[in-house]
């Protein structure tokens, strides 16, 4: 059953294995999403200055040549911040949405393929969470337990595990009424069989475009949250921490504060671009 | 009427009591995991074991977390929402002002963006694939895919560094003419105006797209009907019901906003009351706000159903 993930990696890396064309805007965005991928995984040898240590003498500088997105609040280099910031966002959003969606689409098929009490519960449950506004529902957990990196990637994949349950059982509940199932539920397979060979290859495609889109509101979310204050804890900092404690230098324009928030677009930006532009072939294909 | 859509809707709200009871028990849970001994906490560290003991059974926290959960419940249907820890107040007092302030904000901004986000829609859709459309198609995919505090920065650095219109800061309590209101509510209505249109917009193009796509629009233009009178007379009277639910979601997503939109702003409203609960962990105020946000939502999302509901023409 870790199938599902590692597919989800390598099909989104590699959409192109399967024969599958993308276009121009697609490869944009596909181009984007890959390069903070990288910087994420290689920030420590590309960092120009080291995160932590104040490098300029002034504090809010402009963008120069020595620092190219300017320097924070104390005098740290921007870039460095931005490019380690990016270990956290990409990495904790990826986390998240990795559980949130296993969980929520391996719910989903069992939900579906067992209906009767169990479809009703799950369902009635799943949307009672789902009734909670997601930033409300973060604020009261790190009320609850504090903020910590596990605690985020936790809450950050349990706030989106309903999403992904209703729309992994819609998808699920079609193939169930096929002929085929009916034809392998008369052979007696188990609901495991069912689950992994007869349902999930049919919903894979859209499961993945739908994974693209919780990786977005993850982003946002967690962002959302940095900025309150109330997700990564300092001394480490993802993109929404970043605009945070540089929030004075918003009077001064300083690049410190708008920076932070230009990577976060472009990731999120791209990740929609890449899945609006995604070929008909995956994204349509149980609908 | 009939008893079919009258029963939809009954079940419906039956559906959202249940919901509320199961968000409740959510909230009340996720907020007693809290590790550490509420009353030690309270006391401080130097509290003599009799005080702390004492002070348990004032709190009633000796009882099983039902029996908890319950006195809460039957406390906030009888209006008491219990007491500050942090300043001793009843949270009742500290809610009160803020909770209009929040309303004001959120009802002008629904003031502003509804018409607006109408507007842009139904033309969207009207022109669907010119230019307009995709430049309206881009610019909210934009606003939708950025962070709140993102258009937030943004619209202090226009219009108060750059242009400067407008105050960075916000504060409704100094309140003296006409223009210092505007001055006031300017920047948070606009940065909330811009989240909420942005689905609005998305979500009334779509509803007036899947209506043009019917038969019976293209029957009227089989039959020659003029381009406004098959989308005022034909598609948007039954366009109705599908827009008016997307308003009432996306009014939804002001909670979201508000949140971020009052901090950054330091505007008094009851979610920067929130936030600031959270920071002292002072847990009866959070669990209120945490209720009347949830609360909010599920007014405003039950009404989108139910608006479906009673629009459906299938059903009348």
């Amino acid at each position: 059953m870790t199938m599902t993930s590692s597919e989800t990696k390598s099909d989104r890396i590699s959409g192109t294995r399967l024969g599958y064309r993308f276009n121009i805007i697609g490869m944009v965005g596909l181009s984007v999403i890959l390069l903070w991928v990288l910087i994420a995984i290689f920030a420590p040898l590309i960092i120009p200055y080291p995160v932590g240590e104040i490098v300029d003498l002034d504090y809010f500088g402009p963008m120069s040549r020595d620092f190219w997105l300017g320097s924070d609040y104390l005098g740290r280099d921007m870039l460095s911040r931005i490019l380690m910031g990016a270990r956290y966002t990409v990495g904790i959003s990826l986390a998240a949405v990795t559980i949130a969606c296993f969980s929520g689409v391996m719910l989903g098929m069992i939900a579906a393929v067992a209906g009767g009490w169990l479809d009703t519960v799950l369902s009635r449950f799943l949307d009672a969470l789902s009734s909670i506004p997601s930033k409300l529902f973060g604020l009261v957990i790190v009320a609850a337990v504090g903020s910590s990196i596990p605690v985020l990637i936790l809450t950050l994949s349990v706030i989106y595990i309903p999403g992904a349950y209703r729309f992994a059982r819609a998808l699920a509940v079609n193939i169930n009424a096929m002929d085929f199932i009916t034809v392998a539920r008369i052979r007696g397979e188990s609901t495991l069989y069912l689950i992994r060979s007869e349902i999930l290859p049919n919903i894979v495609g859209p499961v993945l475009a739908d994974l693209g889109i919780r990786f977005v509101f993850i982003v946002l979310l967690l962002s959302g949250l940095s900025f309150l204050g109330l997700g990564v804890q300092p001394p480490y900092a993802d993109w929404g921490a970043l605009v945070r404690e540089n929030i004075g230098g918003l009077p001064f324009g300083a690049p410190a504060v708008m920076a932070p928030s230009f990577a976060i677009a472009s990731l999120t930006i791209s990740v929609n671009l890449l899945i609006d532009n995604l070929p008909k072939k995956i994204r349509d294909r149980s609908e | 009427m009939n008893n079919r859509v009258l029963s939809l809707v009954l079940s419906r709200l039956l559906i959202a009591l249940i919901t509320l009871v199961i968000v409740s028990f959510a909230v009340f849970f996720a907020t007693t995991l809290l590790p550490g001994d509420t009353a030690t906490i309270l006391l401080g560290q130097a509290a003599t074991p009799e005080a702390v003991e004492g002070l348990r059974k004032a709190m009633h926290l000796d009882d099983p977390a039902i029996f908890r959960f319950l006195r809460w419940i039957v406390g906030l249907l009888q209006g008491d929402l219990g007491t500050s820890y942090a300043n001793e107040m009843p949270v009742a007092d500290l809610i009160g002002g803020r909770f209009i302030n929040t309303l004001q904000l959120a009802g002008v901004t629904a003031l502003f963006s509804v018409p607006i986000a109408l507007t842009l829609g139904i033309t969207a859709a009207m022109l669907r694939g010119s230019l307009y459309d995709r430049a309206v198609t881009v610019l909210t995919i934009g606003v939708i895919s950025v962070p709140e505090f993102m258009i937030a920065t943004s619209a202090v650095l226009i219009f108060a560094v750059y242009l400067k219109w407008l105050p960075a800061l916000s504060f409704a309590n100094e309140v003296t003419s006409l223009t210092d209101l505007l001055r006031i509510y300017a920047m948070p209505v606009i940065t909330l105006t811009f989240v909420i249109s942005a689905q609005m917009i998305r979500m009334t193009r779509a509803a007036v797209i899947e209506t043009l796509n019917t038969p019976y629009v293209e029957m009227a233009l089989l039959k020659g009907a003029s381009r406004p009178r098959i989308v005022f007379r034909h598609a948007l009277p039954n366009a109705l019901g599908p827009i008016v639910n997307a308003v009432a979601l996306s009014l939804s997503y002001l909670l979201g906003g508000v949140i971020i939109v009052e901090t950054i702003f330091n505007y008094p409203g009851i979610a920067k009351l929130m936030v600031d609960a959270v920071a002292t962990r002072d847990l009866p105020l959070i669990q209120s706000c945490a209720m009347i946000f949830c609360l909010g939502y599920l007014l405003l999302i039950t009404a989108a159903d139910i608006i479906a509901i009673l629009s459906n023409p299938r059903l009348r």
